[in-house]
């Protein structure tokens, strides 16, 4: 119809076509690029956020560790796992935080150590913190490798792969370790 | 903390999803927070302060129901328009792959968002079509949460990814002190839900009735829930009909007294569950729970520990379960009890600290939600000036 009306010579119109097939691919990719960013936003964030919630959990771990409630035994084995865990360098925190998890496990896993705790002065308040702290190691954990996939799935993408459209951004790792929390701690959770 | 909440159903038309959300903020807001809920409503419908209105839902067929939903320009912009006016810390979606305002809010937002996934829908046709165009909305989602362990396995195998399992809240304490009703008791049964809606399972009920009848012919059916009550009872001979009694919709209040005073309550389910919070509704009323051995269902009842399982869809299996029951007040005592102290982790103290710490993990460091500003085509060829 168009050409019937101007008469564009076919070479013309051809250029006009391409044009605009690659105006369209252009904005796509960049739409693309847009979304890869929000992903990397994401998993900073989480990332961050995970961290936080392991060094509460360290902190919490430590301060019951030191302060005389547990049978020295006890206070020994959970202090060497929190100082380790918090001292750890990035590629052996995944380790150093799940001996935590099994050291707090072996040291909580009976209730009465958990009512023991209970009993001391300003323990009540001790062990709500561990508690919480122990369930929200898992959810974050569960965030931060949800938003790790998400940008991997995207970037295993043609389009991303051929358009380099990742960037100089790392290959995002998911961060795996033994989150399991002590029974007598998370009771009231649904398995 | 200043958190956003969207509710994809009408708020008019009563739904599981909908109470949940009207529990979880007033306990929010009860904690000293600052809800704000997005939900479709008629204009003229009262709503709770806290309640903004999305617009009217249009009925369309979706799913093998008519859903009504919300969609279009009008309520994307009133979606545009309350993130804009909330600030929040935080948004919680819930449902946010139907096609409602969920959608449309994940859509338009950025920023720290939680999001529930309530049913486990078997993975539909228009699902794997709109997959493309769902994944990039979904990814925005910082935390995703599932209701049980098996909504949480659907979610993983129909869009991949990770959730977390919180379970839906009841107000543990409401069942557990309202007061029994006498006309209610001696030899009863209990079945509450819609009558007309065959997945909930009284036909089921109605074909052990007689076998449960013939046995001890003194037990009386109570039935509570919208529909053709003719129709219900068609099945059964007509001698015994008197035996069945209908209560239609009850209030809470009568919900409540109703658990508190049956026997043993009766969820015969055929399926379609991905909860089941009637359940626990039952054990914090202290009703001995008989329920079908749906997923969802075993999850709740701790796998029979709480509560007993039939075969689902197996007359004969609930009969005689039914009759073993009414027969042994040693074991109603014992189902009472372990199911009063299973119950407390569904309380919603636990359930909305869980559904807190959520917030909370998300929102560390985070900045608030604002609304998705769409990149200008001159900004996306980096002609437009960096402001």
């Amino acid at each position: 119809m168009v050409r019937a009306a101007v008469a564009l010579p076919p070479v013309t119109s051809t250029l006009i076509w391409i044009a605009v097939v690659l105006f369209a691919v252009g904005l796509y990719l960049s739409w693309t690029a847009g979304r890869l960013d929000r992903l990397h936003a994401r998993i900073d964030a989480s990332r961050a956020a995970l961290d936080a919630q392991l060094l509460r959990r360290a902190s919490v771990a430590q301060e019951l560790a030191t302060s005389g409630v547990l049978d020295p035994a006890a206070s020994i084995v959970l202090y060497e796992a929190t100082h380790a865990a918090r001292q750890a360098e990035e590629d052996h925190r995944e380790v150093a935080e799940s001996d935590l998890s099994q050291a707090l496990r072996a040291v909580f896993g009976e209730l009465d150590q958990v009512e023991a705790v209970r009993a001391a002065p300003g323990g009540e308040e001790a062990a709500l913190e561990l508690a919480a702290a122990v369930r929200r190691v898992p959810m974050a954990r569960r965030f931060h490798n949800d938003s790790v996939r998400a940008a991997r799935a995207l970037r295993r993408h043609r389009k991303v792969r051929w358009f380099r459209l990742a960037g100089h951004a790392p290959f995002p790792m998911a961060f795996e370790m033994d989150d399991e929390p002590p029974a007598a701690l998370a009771d009231r959770a649904t398995n | 903390m200043r958190i956003g909440i969207v509710c994809p159903y009408s708020w008019d038309v009563p739904g599981g999803v909908q109470f949940h959300i009207r529990d979880l903020a007033e306990h929010l807001i009860r904690w000293g927070h600052e809800v704000s809920v997005l939900a479709p409503a008629d204009d003229e419908t009262p709503l709770p302060p806290y309640v903004v209105s999305a617009g009217r839902a249009v009925p369309v067929p979706y799913n093998g129901s008519v859903a009504r939903l919300n969609f279009g320009f009008l309520s994307a912009a009133r979606v545009r328009r309350w993130l804009h006016e909330g600030t929040f810390d935080v948004i919680h979606i819930h449902e946010p792959t139907s096609p409602s305002l969920g959608l449309l809010a994940c859509w338009a937002a950025q920023g720290p968002i939680v999001a529930t996934f309530h049913t486990s829908n078997p993975r539909s046709r228009a699902m794997i079509a709109a997959y493309p165009i769902l994944q990039p909305a979904l990814e925005k989602i910082s935390a995703r949460i599932a209701v049980s362990e098996y909504a949480r396995r659907t979610l993983v195998e129909h869009l991949g990814g990770d959730a977390v399992v919180i379970p839906n809240g009841v107000d543990v304490d409401v069942f557990a002190k309202a007061e029994a009703k006498s006309e209610w008791q001696g030899g009863t049964l209990g079945f509450i839900g819609r009558i007309d809606e065959p997945r909930k399972g009284l036909p089921v009920l109605m074909k052990a009735l007689p076998k449960i009848l013939a046995e001890r012919p003194e037990t009386r059916l109570l039935v509570a829930g919208r529909g053709d009550e003719e129709e219900a009872v068609a099945t059964l001979p007509v001698e015994l009909r008197d035996r069945v009694e209908f209560l239609g919709m009850v209030s809470d209040e009568d919900k409540a007294r109703l658990l508190r005073s049956v026997d043993v309550y009766v969820a015969p389910n055929t399926g379609g569950e991905s909860f089941g919070i009637i359940l626990v509704e039952a054990m914090s009323a202290g009703a001995p729970v008989l329920a079908s051995d749906l997923d969802a269902f075993a999850q709740v009842l701790n796998q029979g520990g709480a509560g007993e399982l039939f075969a689902n869809e197996d007359a004969d299996a609930l009969a005689s379960s039914a009759l073993r029951l009414l027969g042994d007040p040693g074991r109603r005592a014992e189902l009472q009890e372990r199911g009063s102290a299973h119950v407390r982790r569904f309380d919603w103290s636990t359930v909305g600290a869980d559904i807190l710490s959520v917030y909370e993990t998300v929102t560390d460091g985070a900045a608030s939600v604002a609304a998705d500003e769409r990149t200008g085509l001159r900004a996306r060829f980096g002609l437009a000036s960096r402001d």
